[in-house]
Order: C-alpha cells, then structure tokens, then sequence
C-alpha cells in the first residue's frame, strides 16, 4: 500500500524544513523517497493549504501506574460528567483529569499525538504502568525508571560505592522495569518522609541513610551520561510548591556542574517570597539559568484553570499540600522501601492570587526560555492540568493578544506580580513543532520518531490553517499512526496498538548475586519474580518493544 | 516430574512467590512454604477438561457458540464473579461493553466498606516491604491476618533481618476487636500480642473513641464496648510513640451496616497521628483471588471499581445499584455469565436465569448451568498477572504444567468475536 500525502505544507524541524509545500509518501508503515512516476500510488490526500507536522509527542504525561489508577478511583465524580460512549472503531470510557486508558489513547490522538511517556515509573510498579499503557490504543509509550528513594541506592551512597557499582544498578533497574530513562523525584525526599522528615533541602541529609539530595542527583545524572542513555537525568527536584524554591532550582542546576539534565514540571519550581503575599515569580531568573546552561533542558508543567487531580511520586511534598485538596480527599502511600505517591484533588481558580500567579509563570518560562529545542510543552499531565488543555495552552503560546485578554481577567494582585503583559514574543508554527516533534524525540532518544524524512516511521498529523490555534490544534483533519489513518476530522475512525519504547545499558552481571541476597533479606518478592520480561508485553497480543541505541552505538 | 521454584501465589493475596511446586502430569504437590491457604488452593485436582452444554460435552467451539447466543438476545446481562487474572478481567471488560453488561466482582460488597471511605476523603497507606522493613507497632483492628494469609506473620514482620529494626522481635502486636485466632502474631521470642476483645458490634465506638483520643480530646466514659478508655489511651499513646506504627483492618471482617464509617474513622485517625510529628500507615486487608486485579483492570479502563455497568454504551459505577446478586434476585437481570478461576467453590447465585459459567475445572453445581466451560487457573496452568493486597504490586504468574485448559480471556475472547 503506498499512500501520498500531497501539497501538504510542511514543518518538519528534525530536517530543517519550515513550512515548505512538499509531498509525502508512506510505504508499510514508513515515510518513504518519492518512488518514481511509474509506480502506483493506493491513496492520495490532497492536502493543499494543510498544515503537517509529525505526530506530536509528549515527553511528560502520567498515564500509566499505581497513582493514576488510585486519582481514577478517587474521583468517580469527576468521570460521572465526562462519560465517553463506545461507537464502531472505539471502546468506552470516562474522561476529565484523569481518564480511562482507552480514552486516554482516543484523546490524545484527537489531538494529533502518537506518543507519550510515563514519567515516573516505581521499578515495583512498572508492570502496572506497562500494563495500564499496553490498554492505551493508538500512542507509542514508555517509562522514566525512578530512583533515588530506593533503599538499595541510598545504601550504596552511605556505603561510598564507587560510579561504577552504581551504574551497574541503575542499568539493571532499568532494564528490569523496561525503560527508556531515569527519573528522579524529590531526591531522597520520599524516603526522608518515612522516617518522618517533612522537608528536604537541596543539601540536607536524609537522617537515616546520611546522603543528601545534591548527591544524589550528582551520581544519577553522571550514571546516565556514563551507561550513554540519550535521554538526560529528569528531576523533578527538591522543595516543589515551596514559595522560594527558585533557588533550589538555580542551587540545582549550578550543583550539577555541566552534567546532561532535565528540570521537569519547572513551574513548580520557580516561585520567590516577594510583594504583599510572599509569594512571586522566579521564572525570569530560571529562565535566564536556562538560556546559559545548555546542559539544561526544561518542561513547563503549565497550570491552566479548573478542576484536576495532582498525582506525584513525591509523597512528602503531596502530604504537605494536602491541605490545598479539592474536594477534600487525598492519598498517601508509601511503597516498598522504593518510593511513594501522593494523590490530591485541585481546583486551580483564576482568581485565587497564588493560582493565577503559576499560571503566569508558566508563560512566562514558556515565552523567556530561547531554545525550543530546550523546553518542552507539557502540563504535567494531570497535575498543572489534563492533556486535553494544550490546544488551549498553544493558543496561549502563539497569539500575545489572545494571552493578554486571559491575563486581564485573573486575580488583580497577580497581574501586577508578572511581567507577561510585557512580553510579545508569540511562538511560530516551527517552535510548537519543535517543542512537541523534533525536540520531544530528540531528547528522548527516539529513532525514526519525530520527523518526516524518508525512513521515519509514518506518525503524520494534518490540521487546517486556522488562526484560532485552540481550535486548529483541537481537530486535525488526519492523524496517520505508522503509516494508518486513526484520526479524520478529529474523530478516531480506526484504531490500533503503538509500541513500548526502551533502551538497554548494560551491567556487570555479577550484581544480580547481590542484589539477589538483597531481595531475600529485605524485600518481599524474589529478584526473579521482579524482573519484567519480553513476553510480558508480546503476551497479549498486541504489545511490543522497540529498543534504541544509546548514544554512540549505531543502530 | 518436574519441580518448578520461586512460584507466586494468587491466592493468598500478599503475593507469597517462595513456593515450590512438584508437576506430575498433571497433578501438583507443594512441596517447600505451602500453607492452609496456598496449598489445597495449588493442589485442587483438574476434573473437567471438557465444556458442556445443557449439561452435555461439548467441544470449546460448540461452548462459545451457545453462550454467544444466550447473551445475544439480551437486555441486561451480568458478569458476576470477576476473578481472574489481568488479561482475563480485559477480556471480561471487552464482552461487557461490547454487550452491555453489568460487572460485578463477587468480594465488591466487603471491598466496598474500603473504597466508600476511600472516595469520601481517602487515606495513607503503605505496603508490605515497608512493614517488613519498617513498622514497630502492629495494630490490628477487628481481623485476624493469619486466618486471612497464614504465612502474613513470619514473612512481614517476624522476618529475620530487617532494614531498619534491630530486631523485629521487639515490635508490638495490639489486637483491638477481636482476638487472633492463633499464635502466628506470638514473636520469635516469645512475646505475645496485646489482645483487647470487643464484640464487632461495638467496634465503631471503640474506634471512635480511640481517634478522639489520639487527638486529645476528653473522654467521660470509663469503658466502651467493655474495654476500658484507660486501656485505649494506652494505645493512642503506643501510636503517638511509634517511629512508624501500622493499622490494619480487613474490610470483609467488618461486617455491619455502615462500616464504612469505621475504616473512615481509622483512616482519618491515621492522618492524625502524622500530623503529630509522627508517621503511621493503613493496610488494608483483603484482594485474594483476583479481587484486586478485579477493580485495578476496572480502574483503568473505565475509570470506575468492579461494579460498573455498561448498559448505555458508557460505564457507569454504582456501588449499590450495581449489585449483582440484588438484580438476579430483583428480575432485573436476563442473563448471567459468571468468572471464577481461581475457586472451585465460589459458584454462581442460584438462578432461574440463562447462565454460562467460565470457571476453574473442579466446579460443582447444584443446578447445571447452561453453558460450562473449564477453564485454567491463572499462575497454574498459564502465565499472567495478579495484584497483592497491596495494590502497588502486580505478580508475575507462571505457567506450572500443560493442561490443556483455555485461559479466562481465550474463552471471552472468543465469546466477544462469535458475537
């Protein structure tokens, strides 16, 4: 079957292409080299005055794991108003801040995505979060791997085992829970929790095991440079929600001295203690941290009006915030001497001064950072607000008038505490491809993923130009998963299953005796039974597994 | 004969994966860490290899086809039972929607007391690594964990080596409700648990006045459900103490209107105790047999628990209306399906209704359904996935011996394709 997509204009940034007229051909699932003129084309999309773009990626979206089940659980209200009925091509489902899987993979489609990733993926979880993804249709996916709570590495810290050993763990943990990256939340915060610290400074020692935060994401982020993974250490630091916290930000990016890492959901974390309420912006100074390191690279974690639901592996920082849940009902668990989670309902409200203010800091991060290669589109998907909002937060993005008409309707005090009014820059076509294509797949590691050039796998999303970019990014006209039609006029018409996306460092096998004992003195499973396997994903019939190559090895 | 090591129980819920198991053909025998629990549920025999239909052998096929029939004509079918493995419960959710049905997991009205407190304000909870490793009072309100999972002691907290403890034979074991049913919660050492027996109904006061203690407020009455309050204020005082204490109740032993209540007044009095510059953690008791992989699968893929219908092509949950023995018994109902395969003896609600049964081989009925079809035990006879109490972790299943037995969601694979 070929197909051509023809005199779509096109903005492919993995090439260099922006907004060029240019024809595309598929051919078994991949984009393909113009075939000649004698052969015969199956299908042909006229898609003149069309704007195409890869399929969008999503490089930080909770849809998969223990914590997203327990915010479904929580809120049947929630699902009661978004009902999703099951037509021809789709099963059924429920919708809001945190939707049902099947609707989840519909949704995101809808919106021209192919792609998402779990970012905080528990090694003790990860079958669930694998398992929940294996039900999301459409999206290709996979896993952040979190450490740094763990007891095994707090105790090879305190132990002073050399990089080395280290690697070797955190290689095999990845591996064992199949992922494509390594998270870490609140650095050896959720483990202080346990032992009942409530906060844990950027150079603060976790009581029991000695080890400080700084340290921690000194040796995972050197682990993940040195194992040659693409994807950078991604933080989600100390002190989230913390007025002040700017400074641990800018503390953490200096402290890490030139190393590869990613600063997720930064909103979150770049708020100062100045003007009436104690409470401002950071985001010009993170901002100005990011723009000269370039070893830096940011997603937003932008908040956007409404009911959602926040669900976080940082226990310690969700317990502290629960005192903001709405409705009033939460979840806190700890989990296995691994990690934790903390779940809590929120209303963002427009005229509530701290909400409006990380609403506006988000924008302006978004607007201050120069590289969009650097920074990347995300909500925090549901915890700054449900993916469904970013044909909203483009809009946002891309048209300073529009941005200005929202920012004069939010809390007064806010308004005077941002400098947004200020700000003109309106991101083009080509940046949102970048921030949500070329620059998703590139950071991830992604091969043949995020772009159109011939050899790509055929991930095509077609909108029609429309200068209200909510609703040109709400409603593409097609979306193409390898090389299928899923999506027409923003309604799945056909539904299929993407691929779990990994990479496999190595490790000195001799760690599996240790960790062998380690598991039968400690744990509660046999390090046999922990460890996921390739059938597991093959076994039902409709999952895979596409490694890809760390950096340096070729493909 | 073959002998296959570190396998993982679904049966006993806390996720027990030490057992080693002698294949015979196909005959299986514990043979190192059964327990009362683990080993008949291991050990029960295959009988029926073949489906039947009107009480008639039948090929697979023939059982599909008659049971795609029975449930093409309806208005309302239910699915009862819901115990299986992971991708039995996506096959079972498939059929529902593509049905309509109303699903409807056997244990949801004990689960239920767990998830109406859960949705009303929620809890903190933690798992059985962090017990193990970590807890240094026990408080066990109303249950008794060794007749729930025999082996709960020796693997959870008088394990010999610990993270954190010195010695878990120090830790303290407070029976509050009802006392244990034997010596598992004695320590290594001898130590025996503090036992102070109520009868169950005067459990919600007991637990009542307990968090009122726990936040300091006055109590006038010298004795509640006969305990007296001094003896509770012992125990608040244990808590507000401990370094990391852990309450535990199960939901299916609380069996009284309203109990709900009672795992909400634990709940919140453990939110208490951690704003007291201390941590303490809930751990509810229950999810055997595919209960739990029941309401996560559901969870997902519908958003909503293991009682949810599909009657108008979207789920919708309702803990109560959706029950499905009340709407067999109601006449609200014209067709059942019922999944169970793990317990030969957890069998459908008598019923005048067409009925199809996917069940473990060894099932017996007083009135033979219409369609019966044998199928395998998930983590015997093949591979899959099965939640711990605990919910955070999924165990891997394996495949103990070839027998031949379709899996749950071979069967309604099937089913859904021949409709």
């Amino acid at each position: 079957m070929l197909i051509k997509l023809t005199g779509g204009t096109v903005y492919d940034p993995a090439s260099g292409i922006d907004g060029k007229k240019q024809d595309i051909y598929i051919k078994d699932g991949r984009i393909v080299n113009q075939p000649g003129p004698d052969v015969q084309i199956d299908k042909e999309y006229d898609l003149s005055g069309k704007v195409v773009m890869s399929g969008a990626i999503d490089m930080h979206t909770h849809i998969g794991g223990g914590k997203g089940n327990i915010a479904r659980t929580l809120l049947p209200e929630d699902h009661r108003m978004d009902p999703v009925h099951r037509t021809d091509a789709t099963r059924s489902g429920t919708g809001h801040a945190m939707p049902s899987t099947f609707v989840t993979g519909y949704r995101y489609a809808e919106m021209g995505y192919t792609a998402g990733f779990e970012p905080a993926v528990l090694a003790v979880n990860a079958r669930q979060a694998h398992m929940e993804m294996a039900d999301i249709p459409i999206l290709d996916k996979g896993g952040y791997v979190m450490l740094g709570s763990d007891d095994y590495l707090l105790r090879m810290l305190t132990a002073k085992k050399d990089q080395k050993a280290i690697n070797d763990y955190v290689a095999w943990t990845l591996q064992a829970a199949k992922g494509i990256g390594i998270k870490v939340v609140n650095p050896g915060g959720i483990s202080a929790f346990k032992f009942n610290q409530r906060k844990l400074d950027l150079d603060e020692k976790n009581s029991h095991y000695g080890v400080s935060p700084r340290e921690i994401l000194q040796v995972l982020a050197t682990a993940v440079k040195q194992l040659g993974i693409t994807h950078p250490l991604h933080v989600h630091g100390c002190n989230l929600g913390v007025p002040g916290n700017m400074n641990t930000t800018l503390d953490t990016i200096q402290g890490i001295g030139g190393l590869p890492m990613h600063l997720t959901h930064i909103q979150f974390h770049s708020y100062g203690t100045e003007g009436d309420f104690k409470f401002s912006s950071g985001a010009a100074q993170i901002a100005e941290a990011v723009n000269r390191n370039k070893n830096i690279t940011i997603d937003v974690g932008q908040v956007l009006f409404g009911q959602t639901v926040t669900a976080s592996g940082d226990n310690m920082r969700q317990h502290a915030n629960h005192k903001h849940a709405s409705p009033n009902k939460w979840v806190c668990m700890d989990i296995e001497c691994d990690a934790g989670c903390g779940v809590v309902p929120f209303k963002y409200k427009d005229q509530n001064f701290v909400n409006a203010l990380q609403w506006a800091i988000g924008l302006e991060t978004f607007l201050l950072v120069d590289d969009p290669w650097r920074i990347f589109l995300t909500t925090d998907h549901p915890n700054g607000a449900p993916f469904t909002s970013y044909p909203h937060l483009i809009r946002l993005l891309m048209d300073k008038s529009f941005r200005n008409d929202m920012l004069a309707t939010i809390h007064p005090e806010a308004q005077k505490m941002t400098t947004l009014a200020s700000i003109d820059r309106e991101y083009s076509l080509q940046e949102i491809a970048i921030m949500t294509r070329a620059g998703a797949a590139r950071l991830i590691g992604l091969q043949d993923r995020g772009g159109l050039s011939a050899g790509n796998w055929a991930d095509i999303t077609v909108y029609t130009d429309n200068a209200d970019r909510e609703k040109m990014f709400a409603k593409p006209d097609y979306v193409f998963k390898d090389g299928e039609l899923v999506v027409r006029d923003g309604t799945v018409v056909h539904s299929k299953w993407g691929t779990t996306h990994i990479v496999k460092p190595d490790w000195d096998p001799s760690i599996e005796k240790d960790l062998q004992k380690y598991f039968d003195r400690f744990l509660t499973m046999k390090v046999g039974n922990f460890k996921i396997s390739d059938d597991e994903f093959t076994d039902i019939g409709r999952g895979s597994l596409t490694a890809h190559p760390l950096k340096g090895e070729v493909a | 004969m073959i002998e296959v090591t570190e396998v993982p129980s679904p049966f006993c819920g806390i996720g027990t994966d030490d057992l080693t198991i002698r294949v015979d053909g196909v005959s299986l025998k514990v043979v190192e860490n059964g327990c009362p629990v683990n080993t008949p549920a291991f050990e029960q025999a295959i009988t029926d290899t073949s489906p039947r239909v009107d009480g008639k052998d039948v090929s697979l096929d023939a059982a599909v086809a008659k049971a795609a029939a029975l449930l093409k004509g309806t208005n309302q079918p239910v699915i009862g039972g819901c115990a299986t493995d992971v991708n039995g419960m996506r096959a079972l959710l498939a059929l529902a929607d593509r049905c309509g049905a109303v699903v409807d997991n056997m244990n949801f009205n004990a689960t239920r007391r767990n998830l109406l407190a859960l949705q009303d304000s929620g809890w903190m909870t933690t798992t059985l690594a962090e017990v193990k490793n970590r807890c240094d009072l026990f408080l066990v309100v109303g249950a008794d964990p060794e007749s729930f999972a025999p082996r709960f002691f020796e693997r959870y907290l008088w394990n010999q080596e610990s993270m954190f403890l010195e010695d878990t034979g120090n830790r303290e074991v407070i029976y509050l409700g009802k006392a244990p049913s034997g010596n598992a919660s004695t320590s290594p050492k001898g130590q025996k648990a503090q036992v102070f027996e109520c009868g169950m109904e005067d459990l919600p006061e007991l637990v009542a006045v307990l968090r009122a203690l726990v936040k300091g407020q006055p109590i006038r009455a010298e004795s509640v459900g006969g305990i007296a309050v001094a003896d509770l204020q012992g125990i608040a005082d244990k808590l507000k103490a401990a370094g990391y204490s852990v309450v535990t109740w199960a939901a299916s032993a609380l069996s009284y209107d309203q109990a709900e209540l009672t795992v909400q007044t634990l709940s919140e009095m453990i939110k208490d105790i951690n704003d007291l510059n201390t941590r303490c953690s809930g751990l509810p008791l229950g999810g055997k047999e595919g209960d739990q992989t029941a309401n996560q699968v559901c969870g997902w893929t519908t958003g909503y628990p293991a009682r949810t219908r599909f009657s108008k092509g979207f789920p919708e949950y309702d803990p109560y209306l959706n029950d499905i023995e009340v709407m067999t018994a109601n006449g609200e109902a014209d067709a059942l399906v019922w999944v169970q395969a793990f317990n030969v003896n957890a069998v459908p609600p008598a019923t005048d209704l067409p009925t199809i049964v996917i069940g473990r081989s060894g099932m017996t009925f007083a009135k033979e359904p219409d369609v019966f079809i044998p199928v395998g035990t998930p983590g015997i006879d093949h591979a899959g996935h099965a939640y711990r109490m605990d919910n955070v972790v999924a165990i891997r299943l394996k495949k103990c011996r070839d027998s031949g037995l379709p899996s749950t969601s071979d069967v309604l694979n099937a089913i859904e394709q021949a409709l």
